[in-house]
């Protein structure tokens, strides 16, 4: 499921596509549209899949009688890291193989880059899962804090209304989202063929808002609880 | 006959494996555990018995060191509770069986096993040890609940712990496994092991050399089996019990 749903999701867009009109001079409809789902896929997935085992292994108390091991806690973090993480590059990887060679995704900038930000957006997903876990009570609240974290980001990332037009305080809560930089620097892969420095910096951001997503979960761990 | 570790300690032939002084434990603005003192001695089971919410988990907690303590001070081995070293040295076995209901018997032993650093030999000794190595492949969601608490308990096992702690391991059992877990205990006791044993069921403490009654967070009783019938003229561990509440209520109520 995890491995193929983007792919055919991103497949049934091709289609959906397919008779919209291209104004000649722009990129087409479906590389803007495609680029932003193979951005947005990771994070979401990640999110969802880490924040509710993460809150499986609180209430069964699974996680209090590892914490009673030798386990350091950051060791636990990194290996529920790298574990999501591979799960999300082997879909990514999916993603972006189907995309740019059956689909015919054009992107002026490489399909590595685009690669490399949907693992970043990965590792994000599973740093904000992470931390969410430790809010939630239920595995039904852990779903729930989908659309109270991931939602927003999404809205006011650009992609509904382009950044510029929001209105003053939500380009401040933009600016302050990590998805924002995510698909900033999606589309700057998509319209430049060199990385700009733009896209770096964003990859950056993206990449310390999930490590302080993590710091912030470990924070979370307490071996010791009243 | 059974080696008290009263009799062990007063006798100053050992230290304490576990010792707690003026332990006091409040959990959501309950005081669940007040000002109890106990002195534990390697290689003895002790029963920790008393009905239910009577401060039996939340002391074990703390012996454990996942607790939050108000007042007073556990040692364990002659270092704090839940201090590093002692993660190694320490078994805690759930009153939930906590094992992974999506893995399969070995896999929920191997795992504990490479958390304490034992390797996949020592898994399956633990396995065959609770008596499972038919079920080895067998997923922990198709196994009866008796079956997953050996599968909790092995993977406190794999670690060779010199303490044991294990919270209610026989509630839901039928009397044959009962048995079969009390005799393992004994066996793990006569090689050393520390064994703390919670149970609400007063029969169960005819197993122990120890007991340490609860009851509302206190702690009533630090005895025997032979003592406790003794000092109350009651055969059934049950009544004795009954009499020592009504003993250390009588001052209040009058």
């Amino acid at each position: 499921m995890i491995l193929v749903v983007p792919s055919l999701i991103i497949a049934l867009m091709y289609a959906m596509f397919v008779n919209v009109p291209h104004r000649p001079g722009t990129p087409a409809p479906f590389d803007n549209a495609c680029l932003v789902m193979l951005g947005v896929f990771p994070l979401i997935v990640m999110f969802l899949i880490t924040s509710i085992t993460m809150q499986r292994e609180r209430v069964s108390g699974t996680l209090e009688r590892i914490l009673t091991t030798p386990l350091r806690r950051f060791d636990l973090l990194a290996a529920y890291g790298t574990a999501f993480s591979v799960a999300a590059a082997a879909q990514a990887t999916l993603a972006c193989v189907i995309s740019f060679w059956l689909l015919g995704l054009h992107t002026e900038g490489s399909p590595a880059l685009v690669f490399l930000i949907a693992i970043v957006n990965a590792v994000l997903g599973v740093g904000l899962g992470l931390l969410c876990s430790a809010f939630a009570r239920t595995e039904f609240q852990a779903v729930q804090f989908m659309p109270v974290v991931i939602a927003p980001q999404l809205l006011l990332c650009g992609i509904i209304v382009p950044r510029d037009a929001l209105p003053n305080w939500l380009q401040w809560i933009s600016n302050a989202m990590p998805a924002s930089y995510a698909l900033e620097a999606l589309r700057d892969v998509g319209a430049h063929p060199d990385l700009t420095s733009t896209a770096a910096r964003d990859i950056a951001v993206v990449v310390a808002f999930a490590v302080v997503g993590m710091g912030l979960a470990a924070a979370t761990l307490r071996r010791r609880t009243p | 006959m059974m080696i008290s570790s009263r009799d062990e300690l007063i006798a100053g032939r050992s230290e304490p494996a576990v010792s707690v002084e003026h332990l006091t434990v409040v959990r959501n603005g309950r005081t669940a555990v007040q000002d109890v003192s106990v002195q534990i001695a390697p290689g003895t089971i002790t029963g920790i018995l008393g009905p239910s919410g009577c401060g039996k988990t939340t002391l074990i907690r703390s012996i454990v060191g996942t607790q939050v303590v108000a007042e007073g001070r556990v040692t364990v081995l002659g270092r704090p509770a839940g201090s590093a070293e002692l993660r190694h040295r320490v078994g805690y076995v759930t009153q939930d069986a906590t094992v992974y209901r999506d893995l399969r018997v070995v896999d929920n032993v191997r795992y504990f096993a490479s958390l304490y650093g034992t390797g996949a030999a020592a898994a399956d000794d633990a396995i065959a040890y609770v008596g499972l190595t038919d079920h080895r492949t067998a997923l922990c969601d198709n196994l009866s609940g008796g079956q997953r608490t050996r599968v909790s308990l092995a993977c406190a096992l794999v670690a060779h712990p010199e303490v044991l702690v294990l919270d209610e391991p026989t509630v839901g059992l039928d009397p044959v496994l009962r048995v079969d877990l009390w005799d393992r205990f004994r066996q793990l006791a006569r090689r050393g092991t520390t064994l703390l044993v919670s149970s609400h069921v007063m029969d169960e403490a005819d197993h122990c050399g120890d007991l340490l009654l609860m009851r509302e967070g206190r702690l009533l009783a630090h005895t025997t089996p032979d003592r406790l019938r003794e000092d109350t003229g009651c055969q059934s561990l049950e009544e004795a019990f009954l009499s020592v509440i009504r003993h250390s209520t009588a001052p209040a109520l009058g």
